[in-house]
């Protein structure tokens, strides 16, 4: 079905002492909608760039479309680029921005015009071919970067941290339309973001990148659901830790007992670095615990603990929650749905939680 | 891209070689046309010259000379002594202005201040400086007019031909290298550092001598600097407006090589005025750097 | 500190700058010979007499001449290791840079009397050349200053990204970095082409037996019959520098529109 367009084979990239990649593998397919997340400085910027070709490889290999790309400079390879800063071209206006890369394909005048016309009507910015480029709005300069990658209809587009200068409104509209864009042209797009929402929200498959390599490659809701780390675990969402100690394995899967929470079987797969030693951690989101406020309220399993702390969004409450016999509080998130009170401070809470929604770590 | 393997090929596309390769034409002209001719004259003030024949023997004479005939050592006493007073009254004169600029004028109006500083600057160097000997003269403009005014009942005579007027030709030629790099040093200084100051109980003047002094020196060194290592070597103004007692050591290098056929001498002498002016800048920046840890 | 007294100090200070250059166009005019208060009234006469000497003519073309090839030279110099220097990192960078903007802090006479023994040494003749190679030396480390913001103040990813749109090196120089680094350039040239105008010392010592403006009017200076051309002749050279300087701040001022970017300052 799928195929792979770009493969990523042990790519290294060394400035001098920094290794900036260490052994990164991937394969990115065909018109997905790909992210790579991580905290600054982990090294996307650096695997965009090596993938684009401003940067060569220290190591390893690196293909597109099954094609060596080593050797091949930036103005050869199939892909284009979305800037951080858009490099709009300062003196060129926004029709002559967007016709910068047909220049080269030899269309002649009028092609030209209906190709850049087209570009700008997809992004939402038709009729603006005279404006001059420096009298753009952030949005509007986004729009035009978009245009001038995608007239060019590249296998790839290389977008690095596109939405970063735009405030939050604009951003939240701008992922949007970003994904139906992504859908309507069927290019590939490699993403390069630091806010684990937006990855969330875009992509059809996430890279989540620690120190120069890739932590873990999933799609976004097994990474939010089945974090192969604690360190992966962290970085996206909320997740609660607590201590456990590893039994033997049962019936129903490996017997673990978790403090405050009390013996539980979990499923291989929710034991994503295997098992090692007996003393664990397991991680709960805070949305598959939940607090019964009703004694009547069935669940399958229950612990008790004392409110420590309220957080009310209107939508939704966060109660931090201290489970008898464990010394830091859990997160617990709750819908205020019509008629269900909000607890105060240092109240009781009988807890309810999913083991199948556990995540056992080393 | 089959010749991509090679090491040389390799290397050629590195950026420290795309950045030599740059630089390489610029590089090789100053190598050729300045520290070729540096290092020959470096090299002839080790020999000694016989009319027009330059005779290749290593000897210390021309130095010996020129650090110990009372002329040349004259000379170079002076042209220190009129660099440091230049520079003193240059900086002195110019800080003033420079603060006033930067926060007495208002910001609209600070580009306007700075061309009108800059324009008698963009007038010929010769030019100014011979202005200078006309204003100055026995029979000059200053003078005549105060003659005219009835200040004065007959010309003075102390401010033309002699130090004096080296002093204020320069000082006057110098004027916006000195302003310039101390307006910058000023125009960076947070405002709000002075409005601390004050807030934590300094008065005006005590906010300036513990804040504002400071902050501004690295710009009052580069001044200083900037108007002290030209000043030395200026042979224009001490040739016009100088008379014998302004004389100073450009005009007698100037004098070996041109009028007296005796290079490696006047090269000795260009040598030990470089070698002064480099200790002196030198010596200035460590106490600097010491005293006032001003960085750079 | 405040006030009154700095503000009339700033005065005072602005006239003693302007002292010298008031007396150009006020004697230029001045229909007598020595150069002193009270004036005696007005004429073009000495102007007229400016057109007059040969010698004169051939050495504004000499300087004319001599000031467009080095500001060509030394803006083609300043290119080179502007670019060279704001965007590589290449070894021995810092010495090599020291080198080429050293004759910012040697004295002219130094620089002048070590080319003069050169080329004495090589047996060139002196000429305008010579002088050219001087002035280009000195010439260049302004140039490079100039340059070396307007290459830094460029975006870099403007370039990546013609290059990444499908133009090579060459192409993406011309179309891109040209363009936008055009008002430095052009700054440069004015700066460069001012300074050699005006520039005495190294001329006096290479110029041989074709002298430029500056070496002229010092050979005219000894004679005090000839001090009143020497006026009009000087307030010409202020009219025209100041045209000059106007136009380099045009230029500078329309660049900094032309790229949004913010202004900040002047080219000084
Ligand atoms: N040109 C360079 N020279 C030297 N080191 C570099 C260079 N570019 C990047 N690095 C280093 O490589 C590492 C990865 O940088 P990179 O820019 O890829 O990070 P990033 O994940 O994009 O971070 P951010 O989110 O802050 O943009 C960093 O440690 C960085 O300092
Ligand atoms: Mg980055």
């Amino acid at each position: 079905m799928t195929r792979q367009l770009i493969e990523l084979d042990r790519v290294e990239k060394n400035y001098g002492e920094v290794r900036a990649l260490t052994g990164v593998s991937a394969e990115i397919r065909e018109g997905e909608f790909f992210s790579l997340l991580g905290p600054s400085g982990c090294g996307k910027t650096t695997l965009l760039r090596t993938i684009a070709g401003f940067e060569d490889l220290s190591g390893g290999q690196l293909r597109i479309d099954g094609q060596d790309m080593r050797g091949v400079p930036a103005n050869k390879r199939p892909t284009n680029m979305v800037f951080q800063s858009y490099a709009i071209f300062p003196h060129l206006s926004v029709g002559e921005n967007v016709g910068f890369g047909l220049r080269r394909k030899g269309l002649g005048r009028e092609a030209m015009a209906r190709e850049v016309g087209q570009a700008l009507d997809m992004v939402g910015l038709g009729g603006y071919e005279t404006r001059a480029s420096h009298a753009l709005s952030g949005g509007q300069r986004q729009r035009v970067a978009l245009a001038r990658a995608l007239v060019l209809k590249p296998r790839v587009l290389l977008l690095d941290e596109p939405l970063s200068a735009l405030d939050k409104k604009l951003r939240e509209q701008m992922q949007v339309e970003l994904r139906k864009l992504q859908r309507q042209v069927g290019i590939t797009f490699i993403l390069v973001t630091h806010d684990q929402e937006e990855a969330l929200i875009m992509s059809d498959r996430i890279a989540v990148m620690f120190d120069g390599g890739i932590a873990q490659l999933d799609s976004p809701q097994v990474l939010y659901r089945r974090p192969v780390s604690r360190r992966v675990a962290e970085f996206i969402g909320v997740m609660n830790f607590l201590d456990a100690s590893v039994g033997g394995n049962g019936a129903d899967g490996l017997e673990v007992d978790v403090a405050g929470l009390g013996r539980v079987a979990l499923d291989p797969a929710q034991c994503p670095e295997g098992r090692s030693g007996t003393s664990t951690v397991v991680g709960l989101r805070p949305e598959t615990m939940t607090i019964l406020f009703d004694t009547s309220e069935k669940a399958a399993r229950v612990a008790e603990g004392s409110v420590s702390e309220v957080v009310y969004f209107g939508d939704m409450t966060y109660y931090d929650v201290t489970l008898d016999g464990v010394a830091a509080p859990v997160t617990i998130s709750m819908r205020n749905l019509p008629g269900r009170p909000v607890l105060d401070r240092g109240a009781r809470a009988r807890v309810g939680w999913d083991a199948g929604a556990m995540v056992l770590f080393r | 891209m089959s010749s991509s393997d090679g090491a040389f090929s390799r290397w050629r596309h590195s950026e420290g070689a795309q950045g030599l390769i740059l630089v390489s034409p610029t590089f090789l002209y100053a190598l050729l046309l300045l520290a070729a001719p540096l290092a020959t004259i470096v090299a002839i003030s080790f020999w000694t010259q016989d009319y027009l024949v330059m005779i290749r023997e290593f000897t210390l004479a021309n130095y010996i000379r020129a650090w110990t005939e009372p002329l040349f050592q004259t000379l170079m006493l002076r042209s220190v002594v009129i660099a440091v007073i230049v520079t003193a009254a240059t900086v002195l004169l110019a800080f003033p202005i420079a603060y006033y600029v930067s926060f007495n004028v208002r910001p609209e109006r600070k580009a306007l201040w700075i061309f009108l500083i800059t324009i008698p600057f963009w007038t010929s160097y010769l030019l100014r400086v011979f202005l200078w000997k006309v204003i100055l003269g026995y029979n000059g403009v200053l003078n005549s007019g105060l003659l005219g005014l009835g200040l004065i009942d007959e010309p003075l005579t102390f401010i033309l031909y002699n130090a004096n007027a080296v002093v204020i030709t320069l000082a006057h030629a110098w004027a916006p290298f000195a302003i310039l790099p101390i307006f910058v040093a000023l125009e960076k200084i947070d405002r709000a550092l002075l409005e601390a100051g004050q807030d934590l109980g300094e008065s005006r003047f005590t906010t300036f001598l513990r804040v504002t002094l400071p902050l501004a020196m690295p710009g009052v060194v580069a001044a200083t600097l900037i108007v002290f290592i030209p000043t030395i070597g200026d042979y224009v103004t001490p040739k016009l407006v100088g008379g014998p007692d302004g004389a100073m050591i450009s005009n007698m290098i100037q004098l070996q090589f041109m009028k007296l056929n005796n290079g490696p001498l006047g090269a000795a002498l260009a040598i030990s005025g470089m070698i002064i002016v480099t200790a002196i800048s030198l010596i200035f920046l460590w106490l600097n750097r010491r005293y006032l840890k001003v960085r750079q | 500190m405040k006030g009154r007294g700095l503000a009339t100090y700033a005065v005072a200070y602005l006239l003693f700058l302007y002292a010298p250059v008031i007396l150009l166009p006020l004697f230029a005019f001045n229909d007598g010979t020595i150069i002193a208060f009270p004036l005696q009234g007005f004429t073009t006469g000495w102007f007229v007499q400016l057109t007059r000497i040969e010698a004169l003519h051939d050495s504004v073309f000499n300087s004319l001449w001599i000031a467009l090839t080095t500001a060509v030279l030394s803006t083609c110099f300043g290119l080179f290791a502007a670019r060279a220097s704001a965007r590589y990192r290449f070894p021995a960078k810092g010495g090599i840079m020291g080198l080429i903007m050293l004759p910012l802090v040697l004295p002219e006479i130094i620089v002048a009397v070590a080319l003069l023994v050169v080329l004495l040494q090589l047996g060139i003749d002196l000429g305008a050349w010579t002088v050219i190679l001087g002035h280009v030396l000195i010439c260049t480390p302004f140039s490079i200053a100039i340059l070396n913001s307007a290459f830094l103040s460029l975006d870099e990813s403007l370039e990546e990204a013609s290059y990444d749109l499908g133009e090579t090196k060459w192409s993406t120089f011309r179309l891109i970095t040209l363009p936008l680094v055009m008002p430095g350039i052009i700054s440069s040239m004015l700066i460069a082409f001012t300074i050699s105008l005006d520039e005495f010392i190294i001329a006096f010592f290479l110029t041989g037996n074709e002298p430029t403006l500056p070496v002229y009017l010092w050979s005219q200076l000894r004679f005090p019959t000839k001090i009143p051309i020497v006026m009009a002749l000087g307030t010409i050279m202020l009219v025209a520098s100041l045209l000059l300087l106007t136009a380099a701040e045009y230029f500078r001022r329309r660049g900094v529109a032309r790229t949004g970017a913010k202004d900040s300052g002047g080219f000084l």
